[in-house]
């Protein structure tokens, strides 16, 4: 098993390299520090002392791979590549655009993502697996039909309507929660009320949809057959066999998400004015900080590649059949 | 006038030549015409049919671009107008060209805010009055303000009949067809239909095209006389826009297939049949590219792209044609991110199949490689090709929609649901709301999204031959 996950975890190092180079390329090679520092300081009328006053203030004034200038390691060390890419390893993300350290922004800034994801996570799966269960029990009939019809109309809904809908029915129409902004501590129930809701909602059309298929073809097998033959009552069936493996894809795929809970959700974190890492990447985003971009790239990456992990070591744990290879 | 063949428009109709060739090709190979029939066979699926080809027909229309001729001077050669309209512009016209000044609600006669007037009173004093000024366009035939509603009845009602005529001729068509085929009296046929049990939907096809007739005719004998969605920010008419997002969305949705299609194919079939280093350096490759966040690398590369654009102005004599290589760009962006997991499901199934025994016999006759991948495995995967590829134009669809929030979709000049949805936005706050917009845009979309969904599963139930195998054992 430590065997196994020792491998596993090698086999990350490499994509993670992958993900460098490729964020390498498309912020310093495709997009040159000069066109930054032009975008920046906006495109016309831009003196060249001003675009290398700018790269000078944010190192990006070195050579690319190789400093022919330095000594020793240096040659290598004082260079764009290694300063901001493979840096990024370390978790060293350097200073955004306007000077603030990535890193703290971080740190600071995933705690509201992670307060807001959490419960659209939890209560957002307790929720689509009820409904699946309930139109896999109720296959064939009128309740499965309509089941199925409300899950591709709210499939075919944009998620930004669910969250404009929200904000206009529960917020301004009803008065019941602010339409948005954050605060620390309990206060946070009152503001992160509406987006969960809308989180979960949002979700309900595909997540449903997929689950009461995944249970629908465990109802087909075998030693569903067999249960039923023994005189199970139906009941029983699906809670007892139906539920607990049917469970299993969904769970071991629900783990490759957790990491990523972290990341926040891009934009229904800007609709509600949260301070979460989604809202940080859109800023960034609109404001054209590369800075910031490309730290959430490599950390996105870096999450969604231990969320792999996760499921390939939850698939062991959960499901006996699998073996380590 | 001068063509402007945009790069999407040359784009869009070879797609349309390539899908043409498609059904031609089906109409010969039994095999594959029997998933199609049992595609016509399903109701919600020809429902959805009838809704997308509305949509389709908007945007070929839209996709045919020139720029009017300005009124020659003497001595000078001839000269265009910088601005690109379509075949569709023209058609629509009298909505392009009755530009408001500000908002005005459906159906309005007058504006949605008060502005301060000069009013020349009876003594021949000019006063300054604050009231809602009187719209250029929007119910100016009207010469009594108070028959608005009489005046609305009435030419709703001309829509309608006019709607109907054509429902009945489309009915009367389906039910002659529906005759001829089954050799029986038109009547006799009409009840087969009626009853639905006729092979091809058709119950499902003329109800569908009922609702979609009794809607499009009362708009259309409306819109000329009133914006009957209202108006935006800038005066211009909410229907027309919503009428033109069709065609960004149909872009989106369609080219970036074309992207990822090659990709996928080729990637995953090479992974799977040639396996050793070749499935490592692909399954490497396709890790890596979906380990980066989406909508992440998305914004990387649209902020990259921007920047080179601003650098080439010259390149574009017209800002429609910027704001095409833009889309353009966009769609090659999405099917770069996007490869990933039909390449992942292609590479599985073709593992599979090398070690069934009619492609290891080709193999030992000494078949060469390329082959049997087009000749054996190319053939038995393209299920799966279709299925995912029906399946995720919806999804680009509503992508296109959330970039353009996060300013990292279409050009803001160019007219899509995402851009529509990003001004709505801020009107939502207004007192009293703007709602017909967001509301124009949130239908249009709902609509598209939900037919194209409809139409993949009726495509999917018709093409997986699991599904299949279980429906005949429910028979």
């Amino acid at each position: 098993m430590i065997a196994y996950i020792i491998r596993r975890v090698l086999y990350a190092i490499p994509i993670l390299i992958g993900v460098n180079l490729v964020t390498f390329l498309l912020f310093f090679v495709v997009n040159t520090p000069d066109d930054m520092a032009r975008m920046q300081l906006g495109v016309r009328r831009v003196t060249p002392e001003a675009v290398e006053k700018w790269k000078a203030e944010r190192g990006y004034d070195k050579p690319m791979l190789y400093n022919g200038r330095a000594e020793g390691l240096a040659r290598v060390a004082d260079t764009i590549f290694y300063e901001k890419s493979v840096r990024l390893f370390a978790f060293d993300f350097g200073n955004a655009d306007d000077g603030r350290s990535i890193r703290h922004e971080i740190s600071t800034r995933m705690w509201p993502s992670l307060a807001l994801q959490l419960p659209v996570f939890l209560v957002g799966i307790a929720v689509y697996v009820t409904f699946a269960l309930l139109m896999a029990f109720f296959r064939a009939t009128y309740i499965d039909f309509w089941g199925v019809v409300l899950c591709v109309a709210m499939m075919s809904i944009s998620s930004l309507f669910y969250i404009i809908g929200g904000q206009y029915l529960l917020s301004k129409l009803w008065n019941l929660v602010p339409i948005s902004g954050y605060a620390g501590g309990l206060e946070a129930l009152k503001f992160l009320a509406l987006p969960v809701v809308v989180g979960v909602v949002s979700g309900v059309g595909s997540s449903s949809r997929w689950y009461r298929t995944l249970f629908l073809e465990e109802m087909g097998k075998d030693y569903v057959r067999t249960a039923r033959a023994k005189g199970l009552a139906e009941t029983a069936v699906m809670f007892r066999h139906v539920l607990k493996n049917g469970m299993i894809p969904i769970l071991t795929g629900a783990v490759a998400v957790i990491p990523l809970l972290f990341m926040g959700a891009l934009i229904a974190e800007s609709f509600f004015g949260i301070p979460g890492l989604g809202s940080y990447t859109i800023d960034a985003i609109q404001s054209q900080d590369f800075s910031v971009v490309r730290s959430m790239v490599f950390l996105g990456s870096v999450l969604y590649i231990a969320g792999l992990l996760l499921t390939d070591i939850s698939y062991t744990m959960v499901d006996p059949r699998v073996r380590f290879e | 006038m001068m063509f402007v063949p945009l790069t999407t428009d040359i784009l869009v109709w070879l797609l349309v030549a390539a899908i043409a060739a498609y059904f031609i090709y089906v109409r010969r190979q039994p095999h594959l015409l029997v998933p199609w029939r049992r595609v016509t066979q399903s109701a919600y699926g020809m429902s959805a049919l009838v809704v997308l080809v509305v949509f389709v027909t908007i945007g070929l229309l839209d996709s045919i671009h020139y720029r009017p001729a300005l009124e020659r001077k003497a001595g000078q050669g001839a000269a265009y107008s910088t601005e690109v309209l379509s075949v569709f512009d023209v058609i629509a016209s009298p909505l392009r060209d009755r530009r408001e000044r500000t908002y005005s609600a459906p159906f309005a006669t007058r504006a949605y805010t008060r502005e301060t007037l000069e009013i020349q009173g009876p003594d021949g004093r000019v006063r300054q009055v604050r009231e809602f000024p009187k719209l250029r366009w929007g119910g100016a035939h009207l010469e009594d303000e108070t028959g608005r509603g009489r005046d609305i009845l009435v030419r709703a009602m001309l829509g309608l009949a006019l709607g109907s005529l054509v429902w009945f001729v489309l009915a009367g068509a389906s039910a002659w067809r529906q005759a001829h085929l089954s050799k029986r009296r038109l009547g006799g046929a009409w009840r087969a239909i009626w009853r639905g049990e006729t092979q091809t939907p058709w119950r499902a096809v003329l109800i569908t095209a009922g609702v979609l007739l009794a809607l499009a005719g009362p708009a259309l004998a409306l819109c000329a006389h009133y914006h009957v969605l209202g108006t935006d920010k800038v005066g211009r008419d909410v229907f027309y826009l919503a009428l033109k997002s069709i065609r960004t969305g149909l872009i989106i949705g369609t080219l970036t297939t074309l992207v990822l299609l090659p990709l996928a194919v080729a990637l995953g079939i090479m992974a799977g049949y040639f396996r050793g280093w070749i499935d490592d350096v692909i399954q490497y490759l396709y890790t890596t590219v979906s380990s980066i966040p989406g909508v992440l690398l998305i914004a990387a590369a649209v902020l990259l792209m921007q920047v080179q654009l601003d650098r080439h102005p010259e390149l574009f004599p017209t800002s429609a044609q910027r704001a095409d290589l833009r889309l353009l760009f966009l769609c090659l962006i999405l099917g770069l991110t996007s490869w990933t997991g039909l390449a992942r499901l292609l590479r599985g199934e073709s593992l599979k199949l090398r070690e069934l025994e009619y492609i290891q016999a080709a193999q030992a006759f000494g078949v060469r490689d390329t082959r049997i991948i087009a000749r054996h495995i190319l053939p038995n995967v393209m299920h799966i090709v279709l299925i995912s590829l029906v399946m995720d134009f919806s999804g680009l669809v509503l992508a296109e929609a959330v970039l353009s929030y996060v300013g990292v979709g279409v050009d803001p000049s160019m007219i899509s649901f995402g851009t529509m949805i990003n001004a709505a936005r801020l009107e939502m706050s207004r007192e009293p709301i703007v709602w017909w917009a967001l509301a124009a845009a949130f239908a249009f979309m709902f609509v598209l999204v939900l037919a194209a969904n409809l139409f993949a599963d009726a495509v999917r139930d018709a093409f997986d031959p699991r599904v299949r195998v279980g429906t005949l054992a429910a028979a």
